[in-house]
């Protein structure tokens, strides 16, 4: 039962079935980005750079052409110039042009008819560099000796005189700050570092890309955006988007790494080179971890006033975030996040977007807002603790509501973060006992709800089951919550509604599965298109009875009478329908696309138990709880496990992951058993609690719920050690050494 | 045709002359963009390289087409990338 206490009287919306990629999957038969193959295909291969920051002086590629098996070698010359803006970066980054930028940067690429001979030729490819100077840390990029990455990379937000790394700059707030602080009781500030984490999906990125000589080309590739992928590889090739076609793999975890383009135009560069012959590249574990997008690293200064009764007075915060060396650190939405759960008077806002030699980031779930999160969150728990308030009471006192000012401008509008709160307050978890060495951590977190251009069809086939074709891929359970809401407004079984995810071909631009968007935009699109068909059918009924359309009602998976004044006719199920419709007009289906409105953002709280071992440092998570607003849960157990997969990660990112760089600037954890993802035996059962303020701008509530979960660990976690152990750390992750040194220090 | 305020974040008061609010005449988002940098030219790169505008609390990245009224809340962002 939701809490709102609104309708919930729902046949299928709220219900678990099987979901329609189970089988597939558990069985093997799911085609995943490399296991995808075509006659006389070619395999690739990349030539990386071990320097984090060189000079390209001369490329020679003659012996890796003259090995036998070997069809096509492409550097930057391959590549057209001129380009500007974020097609340069995309460019620069999938090939490199005059410089390295960082470890792991593509140099060349070659084409084989095997993968060992692809990589035998690239290791046969002698390249002359001039190693330069390189930082790497987001505050050593910007003192003044810092090397330069790249002059005149800053863009028009760049007031004169900033250290030359610094490639955007944003400030907002409203407010008196200085009024604010002067009438708080407390005001305390500190800095908190995060490192750069990576998305870390199973799945490596791969695809097949076929390039003709009439630049006619097709990709099958794993990814959360086939319009995305189209758009770029043509920006980064210079071909017409129409003209090529991009057919998504399914998906083994994306987390927003997969928005965006790496290897995928070296597969069409090669292909063309090649005679059209398709080039599969798969990458390794260690290439995606050294040359995709992790997220950003970040290092961040917050400054809170806060009243002895836990009122907020005001807040500042000032990131500075590097997101490798291309702009694009997700420090503006780190900003816009981590003062969002709070109403404020008073705050005030500063952020620097800061080149350094690391791999060009990419969006990781929530992009931004975990960092945001650790920052914020984490202050305001030290000063609930310095004033001896309960950190829950803190939240739910600050917290914003329905037509309160954000913190970033634009008044909310339905939210849910007091159900939320009210959530956690209830649960059981908070009064569990804790015992030696043992504490507890609570965090809030949020994210927004993305719209973006949405294309959705479906069709009625002849037996009455339904089709829909959409072009968000199913990363989180789409494919599922959107045959339940098909199926629910036609009156038919889940299992007569099946989801497709499309290629380019066959629907309008659809931005990827991101920003939490597919269950709401391509959900609201996919009902809107089911309008259609059901106003169709209606109107065969009608054409049948002889009776006006309007006159004709959609109910229980039929056509119906409307009322007593329409005649009295048998209901004309969805079967009866579709099995003449060859001979009543022709095809039944329905479309739909815009950019759908009535976003609805996602609050949400996790709580977590934790024990240190005071010998080594190493916390375990006891017990962990995620309470968050769904609007309303279309699949709760997809819901569930959007909520547990957020807390996961998060954990990972508080205790475990980074990328360790060495004093050359190459990564010295490029594979899983050096990047430590968590595991099954690291954690217990993530406890959920879903609450369900329905979102008034879908017709089913829905808000968006991938991203927020990922937020609230960090903090969490930092508060629990702290209660655990009297230590506070404030620069992730905290592994058992960083743990052990701050209690050795405490103790000191 | 409406008369609008836009909020600008205050990174960009010194490309307005020290507004951070701005006045234009306009009946869309494309217009009330093209406005801002009739106004003040010195937003042109700004809005070239991409941003969000949350109307009414609904965050859009492009929309020129949509439809804004008197009295609608307008706010100027960073464009929004989600994961």
């Amino acid at each position: 039962m939701a809490k709102d206490g609104l309708n919930t009287e729902f046949r299928l919306v709220g219900t678990r079935p099987n979901r329609p990629d189970g089988l597939d999957k558990v069985t093997g038969r799911a085609r995943y980005g490399a296991d995808f193959s075509l006659p006389g295909m070619l395999h690739g291969a990349v030539l990386r750079s071990p320097h984090a920051h060189a000079k390209i002086l001369k490329i020679d590629t003659s012996k890796a052409e003259a090995l036998d098996g070997v069809k096509a070698v492409v550097t930057r010359a391959d590549f057209p110039e001129g380009l500007e803006g974020e097609d340069w970066n995309l460019q620069e980054n999938t090939m490199a042009g005059d410089k390295v930028l960082y470890d792991g940067h593509a140099v060349a690429a070659v084409a084989a008819t095997s993968k060992l001979l692809a990589e035998e030729a690239v290791r046969l490819i002698e390249v002359e560099y001039e190693v330069l100077p390189h930082v790497i840390d987001v505050d050593d990029a910007i003192k003044p000796d810092a090397p330069v990455i790249r002059e005149g990379a800053s863009d028009a937000s760049v007031p004169e005189g900033m250290p030359p790394n610094v490639v955007r700059y944003m400030e907002f707030g409203r407010g008196d700050l200085e009024a604010g602080f002067a009438a708080a009781d407390l005001v305390r500030e500190n800095t908190y570092k995060t490192e750069a984490t990576h998305q870390g999906y199973i799945e490596p990125h791969a695809c097949v890309g076929q390039m003709g000589s009439d630049a006619k080309g097709e990709m099958w590739v794993c990814t959360q955006g086939q319009w995305f992928i189209r758009k770029m590889c043509c920006a980064v090739l210079g071909l017409e988007a129409s003209q090529l076609r991009v057919t998504p793999s399914e998906i083994g975890g994306g987390f927003g790494g997969k928005t965006t383009i790496f290897m995928e135009p070296l597969s069409l560069a090669l292909s063309r080179k090649a005679n059209g012959r398709p080039v599969k590249i798969v990458m390794s574990r260690s290439e995606v971890l050294r040359a995709t997008g992790p997220t950003a690293s970040g290092s961040m200064d917050v400054k809170i006033g806060m009243k002895k009764d836990g009122t907020l007075t005001a807040a500042r915060a000032e990131f500075r975030m590097q997101g490798g060396a291309f702009p694009g650190a997700p420090v503006d939405m780190a900003l816009y996040c981590g003062f969002a759960p709070y109403k404020l008077d008073a705050v005030e806002h500063v952020g620097y977007d800061v080149l350094a030699n690391r791999p060009k980031c990419a969006a990781y779930r929530a992009p931004g807002s975990p960092m945001g999160a650790f920052a914020v969150e984490s202050l305001i728990d030290e000063m609930c603790r310095e004033l001896g308030l309960d950190p829950v009471e803190v939240r739910m006192k600050n917290a914003v509501r329905e037509g309160d000012q954000s913190s970033y401008g634009p008044k909310f509008g339905s939210i849910g973060l007091v159900e939320v709160l009210e959530a956690v307050k209830g649960h059981s978890n908070l009064a569990e006992p804790l015992g030696p060495n043992q504490g507890r951590g609570v965090a809030s977190g949020y994210w927004f709800n993305h719209n973006g251009e949405t294309s959705v069809s479906m069709s009625i086939a002849a037996d009455g089951t339904v089709q829909v074709s959409v072009g968000t891929p199913d990363i989180g359970g789409s494919r599922a919550s959107l045959s339940l809401m098909v199926a629910e407004h036609l009156g038919i079984p889940y299992e007569d509604v099946r989801v497709n995810v499309v290629e380019t071909g066959s629907l309008g631009e659809n931005e990827p599965t991101h920003g939490s968007r597919a269950t709401f935009a391509s959900g609201k699109a996919a009902i809107l298109s089911t309008d259609q068909a059901i106003k169709e059918m209606c109107r065969r009924a009608a054409n049948e009875w002889g009776i006006d359309p309007e006159a004709v009602e959609w109910a229980d998976g039929a056509a119906q009478p409307a009322g007593p004044n329409a005649g009295k006719f048998p209901p004309m199920s969805i079967k009866e329908i579709a099995g003449k419709m060859g001979e009543t007009g022709g095809p039944i289906s329905g479309h739909h696309e815009s950019l759908p409105e009535g976003v609805g953002a996602s609050f949400g709280a996790h709580v977590v138990d934790v024990e240190v071992d005071p010998e080594t440092g190493l916390t375990k998570i006891l017990r962990y709880l995620v309470v968050q607003d769904a609007g309303r849960a279309i699949h709760p157990s997809y819901v569930e496990g959007q909520y547990q997969g957020g807390a996961v990660q998060g954990i990972g990112w508080a205790l475990n992951e980074e990328y360790i760089y060495g004093e050359d600037g190459r990564l010295q954890n490029p594979i899983f058993l050096d990047y430590r993802i968590p595991v099954a035996s690291d954690l217990p059962m993530i406890d959920t609690v879903i609450v369900e303020v329905p979102n008034p701008g879908h017709p089913y509530g829905v808000r968006g719920v991938g991203e927020t979960g990922i937020t609230p660990p960090l903090p969490a976690i930092a508060s629990a050690i702290h209660q655990a152990t009297g230590a506070r750390l404030r620069h992730l992750p905290m592994t058992p050494q960083k743990v052990r040194a701050a209690m050795k220090a405490q103790d000191s | 045709m409406a008369q609008v305020d836009v909020h600008l974040w205050a990174g960009l008061r010194r490309l307005t002359e020290g507004a951070e609010v701005v006045t234009v005449e306009a009946a869309t988002i494309g217009e009330m963009l093209d406005a801002l940098v009739q106004a003040h030219p010195g937003l042109k790169p700004i809005l070239d390289a991409g941003i969000s505008v949350a109307l009414n609390g609904e965050i859009y990245n492009g929309a020129r087409h949509r439809a804004i009224a008197e009295g609608d809340e307008i706010y100027l962002m960073q464009r929004m990338k989600g994961g």
